[in-house]
């Protein structure tokens, strides 16, 4: 390969779209098979809804994967707590949430929401601090700790609440479907949607326009170099830790409010599917995680509707496909 | 001459192996000092040693008098020492332009340090905007050096930044870290290729088998080829 001169020109770097045009091709080749153009756009709506949620639980996980170098095996346990406040807290107020207005209803969902996040982030200080910092650089402790605290904390939850599923009813504004002929789309999952794009773009704004984004982007690249710089890169794993688990929480009081219910073991399916879409977005990548993310809900929804039986192995199957594509994902970030 | 950055008795230990066998050595204020030596002689460790990329299992490291061996890399690089690694180890996911803000920890990037640097580096005003990860080894060595000195630095690490390079561009590094010894600069330089050892370097050490096996004025060196040969294994002309 010829070595370009200081003066020469540079050719103008490409753009890679092929993997935000796959969950586009994804949908379009589906319209012929489902046939159905009203229960497509019903199970499209669904897909982008249940992605966006494991976007958001998923979004944090590849943070913490590609910056810190952390197999944190317990991201799940961040999820389960998210869920569980939001339902201890959500539960005295059952007549405001029944009450037939969306700010009302919107009034104690916000607040149960951002209370979730904030002790599943405060969760995540004490699991960075007791769990993981004892074992950076070490993969295989790692997963010794954190499926360790996952256990913990899903025992935790089984000794305190009971092994029971616990109700989490919708608020009654968020129920129903809005018709659009003869489409039918949750309202519930416009709202998932809406907030998962939410936190797309707000992750998107923090990674590229500002300077502690810059300090992410550049450490999931090269930690060592970041130190160089002068940057206490510790301080951000910290950060990046507490508000990825923040994060994780608010996706499970989303899906709690999906399910209806919760449980002590309700993350165990949800890591499967987390770890999944990291892996395929690429590690680090909030790109490749929003488009890994899609993808799997999509193969969930249509693959559950046109082949019910591949939906026990359509994700690994994607996994595969995505990997024989792209070894190191959608979007690879780091070298690792 | 008052001495920036002095080691004594520095060991360094990668796993089992040990690295670093006791250096001993000293920058003066104001001079490039010439870090030569064959392949696994422990340049890159010395360099990455002082960084507290490695830390030192024993000895002294001194920057102005202030101990630094047990400190963390950000707290050593925020004494004010630029470092260059010999991989460039530019963030190739960022533009050029996010590389050097980052690097600017101080505050936002001041315009004229910047056009001194255009002045010496023109590509990087060209692809201010690309992605680090597009340009040429050149022109990641040009932003990778860029970097260090965006503010300034009380001392220079620079790691074999001509390895792999073309002439023109290296002459272009030359005329830039002259400059850069112009303004008044300490820099500790390891470097490989001959012409620039000679046009760069005040002192010179060389390293063998991870320790200091000579240490002199780089004029003199350059001018006693049986010396280099000893010392390295061949002449410097060789390494050109």
């Amino acid at each position: 390969m010829t070595e370009l001169a200081a003066t020469d020109p540079l050719p103008k770097p490409k753009r890679d779209i092929a993997p935000i045009l796959l969950p586009v091709a994804v949908a379009l080749v589906m319209i012929p098979l489902i046939g159905s153009p009203s229960t497509w756009l019903t199970l499209t709506a669904a897909s982008l809804a249940m992605g966006m949620m494991i976007f958001i639980m998923a979004s944090g996980l590849t943070l913490v994967f590609g910056l810190m170098d952390v197999l944190n095996f317990g991201h799940g346990a961040f999820i389960a707590v998210g869920a569980y406040v939001a339902t201890l807290v959500l539960a005295p107020f059952a007549a405001s949430l029944q009450a037939d207005s969306l700010w009302i209803n919107l009034a104690v969902l916000a607040p149960a929401a951002l209370l979730s996040m904030a002790v599943s982030g405060a969760l995540g200080l004490i699991v960075e601090r007791v769990l993981i910092l004892p074992v950076y650089g070490q993969h295989l402790k790692q997963i010794l700790m954190t499926t360790g605290g996952l256990i913990v904390a899903e025992q935790t939850l089984y000794a305190v609440w009971g092994p029971q599923i616990i109700p989490t009813p919708l608020p009654t504004s968020l129920r129903g479907s809005f018709i659009l002929g003869d489409v039918a789309i949750a309202k519930y999952r416009v709202l998932a949607t809406l907030i998962g794009l939410a936190v797309f773009i707000a992750i998107q704004l923090v990674l590229n326009r500002t300077k502690l984004g810059l300090l992410i982007r550049a450490g999931v690249e090269n930690r060592e170099m970041v130190e160089a710089l002068g940057y206490r890169i510790r301080r951000l794993f910290l950060g990046v830790f507490m508000t990825g688990s923040a994060l994780a929480g608010l996706g499970g009081v989303m899906w709690a409010l999906y399910r209806e219910q919760v449980h002590a073991s309700m993350s165990d399916d949800l890591t499967v599917l987390i770890f999944i879409v990291v892996i395929i977005g690429g590690l680090g990548s909030i790109g490749g995680c929003f488009i890994g993310a899609i993808l799997v809900a999509m193969i969930a929804n249509y693959g559950g509707f046109l082949v019910p039986k591949l939906a026990l192995v359509s994700n690994i199957l994607l996994m595969v496909a995505i990997l024989m594509w792209r070894p190191r994902g959608l979007y690879a970030v780091t070298s690792r | 001459m008052t001495d920036l950055l002095k080691l004594s008795g520095v060991h360094t230990h990668i796993g089992r192996y040990h690295i670093l066998q006791g250096i001993d050595l000293a920058v003066a204020q104001g001079q490039t000092t010439m870090l030569l030596g064959r392949n696994g002689a422990g340049k890159t460790t010395t360099l990455r040693t002082i960084m507290g990329l490695w830390q030192a299992s024993s000895g002294e490291i001194s920057l102005a008098g202030e101990r630094i061996e047990s400190r963390a890399t950000p707290d050593i690089a925020r004494l004010g020492v630029g470092y260059v690694p010999e991989s460039m180890a530019v963030f190739s996911d960022l533009t050029v332009k996010e590389n050097l803000v980052l690097a600017a920890r101080d505050g936002p990037l001041d315009d004229a340090q910047l056009d001194w640097i255009f002045g010496f580096f023109p590509a990087l005003r060209r692809f201010w905007l690309s992605r680090a990860g597009s340009l040429s080894g050149g022109q990641k060595q040009m932003l990778s050096i860029a970097r260090a000195i965006v503010e300034p630095r009380k001392l220079l690490l620079i790691d074999e930044p001509t390895k792999g390079l073309a002439p023109a561009i290296v002459m272009a590094l030359i005329e830039c870290l002259k400059e850069i010894k112009r303004k008044g600069a300490t820099i500790l330089l390891v470097e490989q290729n001959f012409f620039a050892a000679r046009e760069l370097g005040d002192n010179v050490l060389v390293m063998d088998n991870g320790t200091i096996v000579h240490r002199g004025e780089m004029a003199a060196l350059a001018a006693d080829v049986p010396l280099q040969e000893r010392l390295l294994g061949l002449s410097l002309e060789a390494h050109q």
